[in-house]
């Protein structure tokens, strides 16, 4: 039973790891812009739904408030520095946006202080529900489990059924064909940068209960979103869904019954000590072997 | 002719500091300049590739790091005179510089000999990514080190030793660095104007056309990879010894990031840029920490607006644009 816990552990946190990749792999499939400052995005939803909740007692009014003010940010973002980055190289990329976390990060220090907020979730999820007889599991895991397939299945509508969603895989593909046609390109990056700000700030808003909130919690994830975009494979949707699940239960195994395992082996002492090393690396480790078996990752959209 | 001109006139400028530090009665000069030369060394080891191989690594950190717990871990077992547990043979560390800085280049090495072969099969944006994620699992794998002190770091209680030096005096130590540093700028624009260096360059302009000439661009690849972690371990060595600690800190991801910015601010493909690079940074977090707490809310737009506009890095604008590389 407390594998089939643990598994849903995996599985919630897959669903923030999707979140966060989603709007990060679109943005890198059409922009060709690689954005780390994606993390201080998450951040920003943390934040605004954590004090617009505490401030008005409703946690949804808080989700809201946190992916507008994330979308916002990224809209601010986009049309001051990236837009500017697009036909610049990588490098140029990272460094902006690495500019653009350490203001953020700063800013955010000042405005809310160093210490870290708390958040706890709303009454009508504080419950918990009977997953199997007997085996009680937070009705707010599985609440995050859900927002995140809404979003799947939104998403998949959005790109495979809209026509939103094929100039956005025009655009990815085609990109001076659509300008050509008389398409308003600009408008379209802004609209899909808006788009991930908003999934990102919503993950943010999500992990508000579950985690500390702090200055420095999205380069945490960020560099854990990366993780799942190289294994899923840049520009796909569907990859980011999978090598998100995929990474959120091995990270979430590894840490749970590594040291167990260990133990049947060595001695408790240091097998305490190895689990903890190799259960952090467990990620790395099978984002190596993914690499190795398709350098492009398990479902290649778009090119590099 | 500008470069040698350039480059006599930053050494010879280093090297008369520490007398012109104590006769302005402030020695403190010479610590914040030795700190300066080390992360230069770091940033000019990290410029070989990204400026003359187009390998944008953002996990240069990583070595860095393993340069310094290198030092920490033998400095460690030698004062407790305790048997490293790891290794197939019995041996207790040593404090020697000899061993110590050319261990940790040799570990540093293997380390991305291993990062480099994986993180090659991929390219652009993937190899960025890779990098930071190899970083970032050898930052977790300290963290969870407790022999080692694990988030806590790891104290010295000795700077290495040479034979006839003594390298807790801080001009002594400084004078040890410029050596090092000077040694591994020629060492490195001598590989640059080399054969392997006129291939890497060929890989960084057009890699399939080097390919097609017959040319094993990944070795070349993975070579250039390695020494330049080499020199970035040999950096994390100096820092160790001038912190007298080391701690996970020394391998976050904003570590490399720093490292980058040194190698654009000052001139990326330059060698000397990054150095200059290093002092300019430094330098400017000096002053805007003396200035106010939150320091990193003026210093991050800067970053963005010299992306933005200042393209080339202040080593070109001192040579003229043209004349550069």
């Amino acid at each position: 039973m407390l594998f089939l816990e643990q598994l849903l552990n995996g599985v919630q946190l897959g669903m923030m790891l999707f979140l966060m990749a989603a709007g990060l792999t679109l943005i890198f499939g059409i922009m060709h812009l690689i954005n780390l400052a994606h993390g201080s995005l998450y951040m920003v939803g943390a934040y605004v739904t954590a004090t617009v909740s505490l401030a008005s007692g409703s946690f949804a009014l808080g989700l809201v408030g946190g992916c507008l003010a994330a979308a916002a940010c990224g809209v601010l973002i986009e049309m001051l520095a990236m837009r500017h980055l697009y036909h610049r190289d990588h490098l140029d990329q990272v460094l902006a946006t690495f500019g653009i976390i350490l203001t953020a990060n700063e800013a955010t220090k000042m405005i809310f202080g160093p210490q870290a907020l708390f958040l706890n979730p709303p009454a009508w999820l504080s419950a918990t529900v009977n997953i199997l007889p007997e085996t009680p599991y937070p009705a707010y895991r599985l609440f995050v489990i859900a927002a995140g397939i809404v979003v799947a299945l939104f998403l998949r509508h959005v790109i495979t059924h809209t026509r939103i969603g094929m100039l956005i895989r025009a655009g990815a593909t085609h990109r001076e064909m659509v300008t050509a046609l008389g398409f308003n390109i600009s408008l379209l990056f802004t609209l899909v940068f808006a788009l991930g700000a908003a999934l990102a700030g919503l993950a943010g808003g999500l992990a508000g209960p579950l985690l500390a909130i702090e200055v420095g919690m999205g380069e945490q994830i960020l560099i854990l979103t990366f993780v799942v975009i190289i294994i899923g494979g840049i520009g796909s949707v569907k990859g980011a869904l999978v090598a998100g699940l995929l990474v959120g239960i091995v990270d979430t195994l590894s840490r749970a019954f590594l040291p167990t395992v260990l133990k049947t082996t060595l001695p408790a002492a240091s097998a305490d000590a190895l689990a903890g090393s190799v259960s952090s690396m467990a990620i790395y480790i099978l984002m190596a072997v993914v690499l190795v078996v398709r350098p492009q990752g398990l479902y290649h959209a778009y090119g590099t | 002719m500008r470069h040698r001109l350039i480059s006599v006139s930053l050494f010879l400028c280093l090297a008369v500091l520490p007398p012109i530090a104590y006769a302005l009665d402030d020695p403190f000069w010479i610590t914040i300049a030795t700190r300066m030369l080390i992360y230069g060394l770091a940033a000019m080891s990290l410029d070989f590739i990204l400026g003359y191989g187009a390998m944008v690594s953002f996990g240069h950190a990583a070595f860095f790091g393993l340069g310094a717990y290198v030092v920490g871990v033998l400095t460690h077992h030698q004062f407790y005179d305790e048997i490293i547990p790891f290794l197939p043979f019995d041996w207790t560390g040593s404090v020697s510089a000899v061993v110590q800085w050319p261990l940790a280049m040799l570990v540093a090495g293997l380390i991305a000999l291993v990062i480099g072969a994986l993180s090659l099969r991929t390219q652009g944006v993937y190899f960025i990514m890779i990098t930071l994620a190899f970083a970032q699992m050898l930052y977790f794998f300290m963290i969870g080190l407790p022999d080692y002190g694990g988030e806590d770091g790891l104290n010295l209680w000795t700077r290495s030793e040479i034979w006839g030096l003594d390298l807790s005096d801080s001009s002594q130590f400084y004078y040890v660095v410029l050596v090092l540093v000077g040694c591994w700028f020629l060492l490195s624009s001598r590989m640059v104007k080399s054969r392997f260096g006129r291939v890497l360059i060929g890989c960084q302009q057009n890699e399939p056309r080097m390919q097609t000439l017959g040319y094993p661009v990944t070795r070349y690849k993975l070579t250039a990879f390695v020494i330049s972690a080499m020199g970035t371990g040999l950096a994390g060595a100096l820092a160790a010894n001038q912190n007298e600690f080391v701690s996970p800190s020394l391998m976050a991801w904003t570590t490399s990031g720093e490292l980058m910015v040194m190698v654009i601010l000052g001139g990326m493909g330059t060698l000397l840029g990054p150095l200059l690079g290093a002092f300019l940074l430094l330098s400017l977090e000096e002053v805007l920490a003396g200035w106010t707490e939150h320091w990193m809310v003026i210093l991050g737009p800067i970053l963005v607006l010299s992306v933005l506009f200042a393209r080339g890095g202040l080593y070109r604008f001192l040579a003229g644009k043209r004349d550069a590389k």
